[in-house]
């Protein structure tokens, strides 16, 4: 069963049972009431539920999300009532030995409710943002408001007062907030840094989602209106750079919305492969499809392949006659494939003048020097494939 | 006769785009733009084919396909679109969707991957072929059913034939197989997507959402 959140007096747990057996809220509410007079069960049963039964989420019911329902005048009188109720419980239930102890045991039970309560869905939210954690995490990552952590400890700062002061001796009691004062002192030694390093990365970690979520926000709102369009253009019958353009932007802007921060773009292979393909999609006017499976972070020695296999899609727009080229480049345990296939006219390898390098230098001599292999298939109009394998150096 | 199809898109303009270059070859039946409209605009016209865009407001293309199936709708899905986010796609394939295609591809080879779904094929797009390689990749982290969470190795090669550029055809003689072996690999591979779990846990997912 969920608490209620519209429907409420004290913690909305007589509306959530209602609800969850079809029985009038105020039905429950009576049987709490008559409950309490057999031995205060009735309360007992309604703090453990507020305890234990989660607040029904804000999306079924109207009203401004993340916000506090102001307390009613009729919430504040139950509470009240219902603290009167456990007091009482207490009292008549011989917990409250000595009076001395009572008022301690009350506080500090208010100042323990006040703090950990199940209360506003923001902090729920926050919750489930930071998992599970300490007490201290969830401070620092404002998970319980101020205001509640304040008067939460003033709380039991006064009932640890009050059950010191009727206990021990004045000057008993001198001695031993000197010692607390102490402990808390070296405390706040030992676990401020790292307090202080956590409170740093929560914070960061906030901010990088509230970016994100404006990011997915902004490509939603992309993805409807300009991808679209760029669609469309590359669809009609509309020139050749035209296309082209509307191809090449809409690369970029699907790059750029689904995919990492650019700020990290250039040091990964995905990226420089799909840059690669937005580049000589736009210099030589044919389509690229660029297809990267697996990643791996771009070092010399993989940033050889990636040459290699721009130099291979370049051959391939300028000489296949092709429009479209395909890329494929597949991370392996060990090694790094690449594929460059068109569908164009293909040659004779053999028929290749010795004087036009380009194959021989820029990929497969690239290549042999890291360690790979580069390997032509070519049939007269059955298309080109040039095959890329680059080891993995061991790391 | 005529493939009897009808296209959902919320994008007007895309509509009758897709409209006029279809109707030389194909029959269309109707068209829509939000999810209720396609709900029942699909489940009247009970056409053969419904080409799908991913992206809509108010449940997307997979609400589409689950709203036309409980209506009793029969139609074979393929769903285009321009998103390139993987678990967007892959998300409609698990759905029931037989193939993917993106917005910019031509006409013609936009008709023939209509037919062939119609004919019961899935059309796998070299980008698609690529997010199955990824979201396949590597061990399961739990794998709970062995034969639904890995590929088989010829599974794989085709895949990786197709995500290099291969047709269906030039897949078949490369390996001396059949083209319907192909067909058979590839309808597999769509079946274990569809069944399997372990894509939630891949890297792509974490990988490659925005937030």
């Amino acid at each position: 069963m969920e608490r209620s959140r519209s429907n409420r007096v004290v913690a909305g747990v007589a509306a959530g049972i209602g609800q969850q057996l079809g029985v009038d809220p105020l039905l429950v509410r009576i049987g709490f009431v008559l409950l309490s007079f057999v031995l205060g069960f009735g309360v007992v049963v309604y703090v453990l539920t507020w305890v234990l039964a989660p607040q029904e989420s804000a999306e079924q019911t109207p009203g401004p999300r993340g916000r506090l329902i102001p307390p009613t005048r009729t919430q504040v009188f139950g509470t009240a009532l219902l603290v009167a109720g456990v007091v009482v419980f207490l009292w008549l239930g011989g917990f409250l030995l000595a009076g001395a102890l009572a008022w301690p045991v009350v506080l500090a039970a208010l100042g323990f409710a006040v703090l950990w309560a199940r209360d506003s869905d923001e902090e729920a939210r926050r919750r489930v943002l930071v998992g599970l954690g300490s007490p201290l995490e969830a401070v620092m990552s404002g998970r319980v408001s101020l205001t509640r952590i304040a008067i939460g400890s003033l709380l039991i700062l006064a009932a640890v007062a009050v059950f010191l002061a009727a206990n021990t001796s004045l000057s008993a009691v001198g001695n031993m907030i000197l010692a607390v004062l102490a402990a808390i002192a070296g405390l706040a030694l030992i676990g401020g840094p790292w307090a202080w390093r956590l409170a740093h990365e929560l914070v960061e970690e906030r901010s990088s989602r509230i970016r994100s979520e404006a990011r997915a926000e902004m490509a939603a709102h992309l993805h409807d209106s300009v991808l679209q369009t760029l669609a469309l253009i590359q669809r009609a019958k509309a020139p050749r750079e035209m296309a082209s353009l509307a191809r090449t932007q809409e690369r970029e802007l699907r790059a750029w919305l689904y995919r990492r921060a650019p700020s990290v773009s250039d040091a990964r292979l995905r990226d420089a492969i799909d840059a690669m393909a937005g580049r000589i999609e736009r210099q030589q006017q044919v389509g690229v499809e660029a297809v990267v499976v697996g990643d791996a972070p771009l070092d010399d020695h993989v940033r050889a392949l990636v040459a290699a296999c721009s130099e291979a899609t370049l051959n391939a727009a300028r000489h296949s006659g092709s429009t479209e080229v395909s890329v494929y480049v597949e991370v392996e345990n060990d090694a790094i494939s690449a594929f460059v296939r068109d569908h164009g006219a293909g040659f004779d390898p053999a028929a290749v003048p010795g004087d036009r390098r380009g194959i021989a230098d820029s990929i497969i001599g690239r290549l042999e020097r890291h360690g790979g292999t580069a390997t032509l298939h070519s049939r007269t109009d059955a298309g080109t494939e040039v095959v890329l394998r680059l080891p993995m150096r061991p790391a | 006769m005529t493939v009897r199809v009808f296209v959902v898109d919320d994008h007007e303009l895309f509509r009758s785009g897709v409209r006029a270059e279809l109707s030389r070859e194909l029959e269309i039946v109707g068209d829509a733009g939000t999810v209720p409209d396609a709900v029942a605009g699909i489940v009247a016209e009970m056409p053969d084919v419904v080409l799908l865009d991913v992206h809509m407001p108010g449940g997307g293309g997979r609400g589409v396909i689950e709203g036309a199936r409980a209506g009793g709708a029969q139609a074979q899905f393929l769903a285009l679109s321009v998103s390139d986010a993987a678990e967007d796609v892959i998300g409609v394939i698990r759905t029931g969707a037989r193939g993917y295609v993106t917005k910019s591809i031509s006409a013609e080879d936009l008709v023939s991957a209509v037919k062939r779904v119609h004919e019961g094929d899935v059309v796998f797009s070299p980008r698609l072929a690529g997010f199955v390689l990824d979201a396949f990749a590597g061990a399961a982290p739990q794998p709970s059913d062995p034969e639904l969470d890995s590929l088989t190795t010829r599974e794989r090669e085709v895949l990786r034939y197709i995500a290099r550029g291969y047709t269906y055809k030039e897949v078949a003689t490369e390996l001396h197989i059949s083209v319907k072996t192909v067909e058979t690999h590839v309808s597999a591979v769509l079946r274990k997507l569809q069944l399997s779990n372990r894509y939630e846990l891949t890297r792509w997912a974490s990988d490659r959402s925005l937030v």
